[in-house]
């Protein structure tokens, strides 16, 4: 019984503290994964008292004497403890757990934004009801307080959305829509990360997530639609020379194209790669060169041909674009 | 009789000479492994599906060493993939379902007083099988090969050749081979259920382990068959480029899904009720006295192998399916609950009304229930699927299966060793280090999986190779990366215990005072299984009949003899156990070896693309296959013979009386079950895909139809012949097997004409109409190799009209390919989606 005194340690222990703040399904940020945290520590507590009965029951079995109870009371010790009471109690939490399957509502107002899994990023597009919809990439932000639809598929393989302190995950398939309806309610930075298994950097596709004030929201929103603020010079003339418009889309600038992820407003981002590497400039030079060292199996192609300079000079360029 | 002629002690020991002659099992460097007695099939099996696991556990301690602390760089992203994939596939199919098989090999003709299984080759070709294909897919790993997609497999990262290489064909294949091998397992043990049963043994009398068989057993049969037809479509689309699970032809990755969790769910009550089982065998024992509730357990396993086939949806609920199905599958997942609280509560009870005898195998069994309560109770939660869509595929989920698979089988079956280890060896373990192995163990799986619960709510996902430090989850791997090597310290323990054992001393019959036949073996096993098979009253028959261990001893039930220097046992009726006939088994044999051999060839030559070569090898295991069956089904040289008590029981039976009539039809059963799966798919499309079959023209009715009427006249032909054969007219039934082999071959032809024009690479709908039909024109196939081979048994004397199991056999294979053949044709013809 070793085993429940771990977990009557260090639980508790674990909920109060929450080991992080920003990737957790107990220090949740939505309305969504509260309302689970709520189930889960009523089922846990049921639990405990389960585990820990039984276990009594047990040790109390096997130090009885001889014919300590007799035939017809073992028989209705079997249909109580192990028919009756359980069907009571799982019909009672199935009822209670009932309300919770529902969806949220949603309005035609409410904002819509479309993620598409990719081996190992995620394309992101907000489509605000009545405006244009904005591209971008390895990022999510959403207003507090209001209803978000997300409507999630997969370029490739079967990938599966997950921000932890939001809500739920929902697999993304290839050929399927699936939606998910959140509401955050605390602003911060958060993370989420891809919880089905999708290939050799599983492990490294994950994506920021900022939930922010409405009206600041609607401001940051604004400012993504205009067309990214590119400086000419070296960084850009290497863009193009290495054909890396081919792939990465910048509004404004180069011609669109939905192969790898948009770079429109890539300098305001505060991660790199899916949210695995800090937005340094040295990071994102050494990205540029060895994708594959950071992200196993990216489909990116790798540019050993740039001098170092011409790396820094690229990751100048592209930190430029706010 | 009244004085009995088994007075005479130089007669018992004349019959015991033959005995020991007919069961002597052969020897020689190499003749010593074409032995099929279930004494030593079953130990090699063991003894390899417990090396599977060792080398299973392996790779879970490399994976934990890697994840021990964050951003950890120890193995690359593609081994660790690897390691994974492995791990868990050799631990399901590599490990716990041969194991249950290879424990039920050993132990059920002793449970049931029979002398061997009914079909003793086929034990041994499905342990060849096993050991070809589990070699092929483990040892993968040792050439960077391995499949590398995860247990499940899903596509289309798995189907997609350009994301997965050779690995996923291994997985797929190797593992096909395998599936194959475990109904063969479950078809031998469930014939052995229902039809070796001693004289008297009335279901309601069977030990509970028979009926955990019988119930596991009918699940494989049930659960296997779902997978290997979605192998068949995964390897079409991966070979030949068939789009099933591709969506942009029409293709749904999540038909997979289906098809993987119908089989997966059912799975893991497959590898835990045989757990249970060990449970309901050794709790009686040590409470001295009779489980209580017997027929509340039967309902309970059955209740839960029903219920289990309707959950599998709980493993897709973050697939976004309606949120009312959602609702509907966590009902039925938190139903199976109550079953399970049943039986563990009647272990409880009785161990309550009992005197507890404690000792090592009870504590095994105590820590296993601990564990897997808390299994449990996680079950439990992730069943409520708004819990399930936060912790579908984290840790925690990796915590609740560990903690369910090793308290419902792993330490159930550690403790079943302890306690059946002297009636296999005659020697018992030392029940020091079995505690120190089990209390090593206990903390080390606690300290090992209890913080993975934490890790999974704290964001971490499955199958990752790395983590970042900012999770700050890095103290909670490090204590179950420590957990796990004092996990593998206590096995370790255990290894050496058991390898100490030939050191020790034999220990006396019976040591535990057990009440079940079993326990009749002698501590120097002889191989003829039961000197004499008894007549049983009572559940614990050791306990409750009136010196029946020195009956049995003295030859003083039935069957005491081998007269004809022939291996023999008695069968009876399936619900009662009346005796029905004595059958001849088959003895030491390279076949089933050989056989083994060339079906793998198949599987393992297909892998590389070899296919010349493979469809080689498909003509040789044909070959071996009526080469095996050729001196099955003799004619006797009497009609019958005495098995003491002035009985007579005949030696030849054909029709639902003969264990070779069941083992067809509960194959067939499997067989449907399969093509059930396809059909499956096709529905699938039809209802979920609106625009399935669109812009394709298909078959049309009438092309159907004309394939449709001459493989229904190949039944109906082979119905007629065997009644006109029972009936005395054997020319007459020659010539119709004759026309019925020709309509099946018209047929065949036919039905390759439905598919004129159809391009199963460009669209699902063509793909899946090829797979319909060359599913049933490759049993039209079979139907004429079937009439041919009854056709060439009447013409060599092995066949009359009171003889005629082949006829009979053959009988239930062309009921089962004419239904087939009748929804297959219906199907593409009057389903299509266009055309109509």
């Amino acid at each position: 019984m070793r085993g429940k005194h771990v977990a009557i340690a260090v639980l508790p222990a674990c909920l109060l503290s929450a080991c992080n703040r920003h990737q957790s399904t107990l220090a949740p940020f939505g309305a969504d994964a509260a309302d689970i945290r709520h189930l889960f520590i009523i089922m846990l507590v049921g639990a405990v008292i389960i585990a820990g009965a039984v276990a009594l029951l047990m040790r109390h079995a096997v130090r009885a004497p001889e014919g300590a109870i007799s035939h017809q009371k073992g028989m209705r010790i079997v249909l109580w403890l192990g028919g009756i009471i359980p069907t009571v109690v799982l019909m009672g939490l199935l009822a209670y757990s009932l309300p919770y399957m529902r969806p949220r509502p949603v309005a035609p107002a409410d904002l819509q934004i479309a993620v598409d899994g990719e081996q190992f990023w995620w394309r992101v597009t907000y489509r605000p009801a009545g405006a244009t919809s904005v591209d971008s990439a390895n990022e999510i932000r959403i207003p507090t307080g209001r209803t978000v639809a997300f409507r999630l598929s997969a370029g490739d393989v079967v990938h599966s959305f997950w921000i932890p302190g939001l809500a739920g995950k929902m697999d993304m398939i290839p050929g399927r829509t699936n939606d998910l309806i959140v509401r955050a309610d605390k602003p911060g930075r958060y993370r989420g990360q891809c919880a089905e298994f999708c290939g050799l950097s599983h492990a490294l596709m994950a994506f920021d997530v900022i939930a922010m004030p409405p009206a600041a929201f609607d401001a940051w929103l604004a400012g993504q639609r205009r067309p990214a603020q590119a400086r000419d010079g070296e960084g850009a003339r290497l863009f193009a020379a290495n054909g890396c418009n081919g792939c990465h889309a910048i509004a404004g600038v180069t011609a669109p194209t939905r192969i790898g992820p948009d770079l429109t407003h890539f300098g305001s981002r505060r991660t790199l790669a899916a949210g695995i590497l800090p937005m340094t400039q040295a990071h994102v030079a050494a990205f540029i060169r060895h994708p594959e060292k950071t992200k196993p199996g990216v489909r990116m192609p790798s540019f050993p041909q740039l001098s170092d300079d011409q790396a820094l000079a690229l990751a100048r360029y592209l930190q430029g674009l706010k | 009789m009244s004085l009995h002629a088994q007075d005479d002690p130089a007669l018992r020991a004349a019959q015991e000479d033959r005995l020991r002659e007919v069961w002597k099992p052969p020897s020689g460097l190499f003749l010593r492994w074409t032995d099929t007695n279930n004494n030593r099939v079953g130990v090699w099996y063991t003894l390899t599906a417990f090396g599977f696991m060792l080398f299973a556990g392996v790779l879970a301690l490399i994976m934990r060493t890697q994840l021990a602390v964050p951003d950890n760089d120890l193995v690359s992203a593609n081994t660790f993939n690897q390691l994974f994939t492995l791990h868990g596939s050799v631990m399901m199919f590599l490990f716990a379902v041969p194991m249950f098989e290879a424990v039920s090999i050993i132990l059920l003709p002793q449970l049931l007083g029979a002398r061997d299984l009914p079909f003793p080759r086929l034990s041994a070709f499905g342990y060849w099988s096993f050991l070809i294909g589990g070699v092929f897919v483990a040892g993968s790993i040792f050439f960077n090969a391995a499949p590398d997609g995860g247990w499940f497999m899903y596509p289309p990262l798995t189907t997609r050749t350009d994301l997965s290489g050779l690995g996923a064909d291994i997985w797929m294949l190797g593992l096909s081979f395998i599936e194959v091998s475990s109904v063969a397992a479950a078809v031998e043990l469930i014939v052995g259920v229902l039809k070796c049963r001693p004289p008297g043994m009335r279901l309601n009398l069977m030990p509970l382990y028979a009926w955990y068989i019988l119930v596991v057993a009918v699940m494989i049969l049930f659960a296997f068959p779902p997978l290997i037809a979605g192998d068949l479509l995964f390897e079409m689309e991966r070979l030949l480029n068939w789009p099933f699970f591709d969506a942009a032809r029409g293709g749904d990755p999540l038909l997979w899904q289906h098809l993987f969790w119908i089989f997966g769910h059912p799975e893991v009550y497959i590898v835990f009720l045989p757990s249970i089982a060990l449970f309901a065998m050794m709790i009686p024992t040590f409470a001295q006295r009779h489980l209580l509730g017997y027929p509340w357990i039967v309902l309970a396993a059955v209740g839960t192998a029903f219920l289990s086939f309707g959950l599998w949806v709980h493993h897709m609920f973050a697939t976004g399916l309606p949120k009312i199905s959602l609702a509907f599958f966590s009902a039925a997942s938190e139903a199976v609950a109550i079953p399970t609280g049943v039986q563990i509560f009647a272990f409880i009870a009785t161990l309550w009304a009992g005197k507890v005898k404690w000792s090592t195998p009870l504590l095994y069994a105590s820590g296993s229930l601990a564990v897997f309560v808390i299994g449990g109770l996680t079950g439990v939660m992730v069943a409520i699927a708004p819990f399930d869509w936060q912790a579908h595929d984290t840790y925690f989920v990796v915590a609740h299966l560990h903690y369910v698979l090793i308290g419902g089988t792993l330490l159930p079956l550690f403790g079943g060793l302890y306690y059946y280890w002297p009636l296999i060896t005659g020697k018992k373990l030392s029940d020091r280090l079995g505690r120190i192995a089990f209390w090593i163990m206990f903390v080390g799986i606690n300290l090992t999986f209890f913080p993975m619960h934490l890790s999974g709510l704290e964001g971490m996902p499955r199958r990752v190779f790395t983590y970042p430090a900012e999770l700050n989850i890095g103290w909670l791997n490090l204590a179950s990366t420590a957990g796990s090597y004092l996990f593998a310290t206590g096995v370790l323990v255990l290894v050496v215990d058991l390898a100490l054992s030939p050191t020790r001393a034999k220990s006396p019959r019976n040591p535990w005072n057990a009440g079940t036949l079993e326990w009749l073996a002698l501590p120097d096993d002889e191989d003829w299984g039961i000197r004499s098979v008894p007549l049983i009253e009572s559940r614990y028959p050791i306990w409750d009949q009136k010196d029946f261990v020195a009956k049995v001893d003295e030859g003083r039930f039935f069957l005491p003899d081998a007269e004809e220097g022939r291996r023999e046992t008695i069968v009876t009726s399936v619900l009662d156990a009346k005796p029905v006939s004595v059958i001849r088994l088959g003895g030491p044999s390279v076949k089933p070896m050989i056989t083994a051999v060339a079906l793998g060839s198949v599987f393992i030559l297909t892998t590389y693309h070899l296919y010349l070569l493979a469809a080689l090898g498909g003509v040789a295991t044909l070959a071996c296959v009526l080469w095996w069956l050729w001196d099955t089904a003799e004619i006797p040289e009497k009609p019958e013979k005495p098995i003491g008590h002035g009985m007579h029981l005949s030696l030849y039976r054909s029709g639902p009386a003969a264990p070779g009539w069941w083992a067809m039809f509960i194959t067939m059963m499997a067989d449907a079950t399969a093509y059930s799966g396809l059909v499956f798919g096709y529905y699938f499309y039809w209802t979920v895909h609106p625009d399935f079959g669109e812009g394709f023209t298909g078959p049309g009715i009438a092309a159907p139809m004309i394939a449709l009427a001459p493989s229904l006249a190949s039944w109906a032909l082979t119905l007629i012949a065997r009644e006109v054969h029972a009936r005395g007219h054997v020319m007459l039934a020659r010539l119709l097997l004759i026309g019925g082999a020709a309509m099946a071959v018209v047929g065949l032809f036919a039905g390759l004409r439905c598919l004129d024009g159809l391009d199963p690479q460009v669209n699902v709908y063509p793909a899946i109409i090829w797979v319909l039909v060359i599913w049933t024109v490759a049993h039209a196939a079979v139907a004429v190799v079937m009439q041919l081979y009854t056709l060439a048994r009447s013409l060599a004397g092995k066949m009359d009209p009171t003889h005629d199991a082949d006829l009979r056999n053959i009988t239930v294979y062309m009921h089962f390919f004419a239904l087939t053949a009748i929804v297959t044709y219906m199907t593409i013809g009057w389903f299509p989606e266009t055309g109509l």
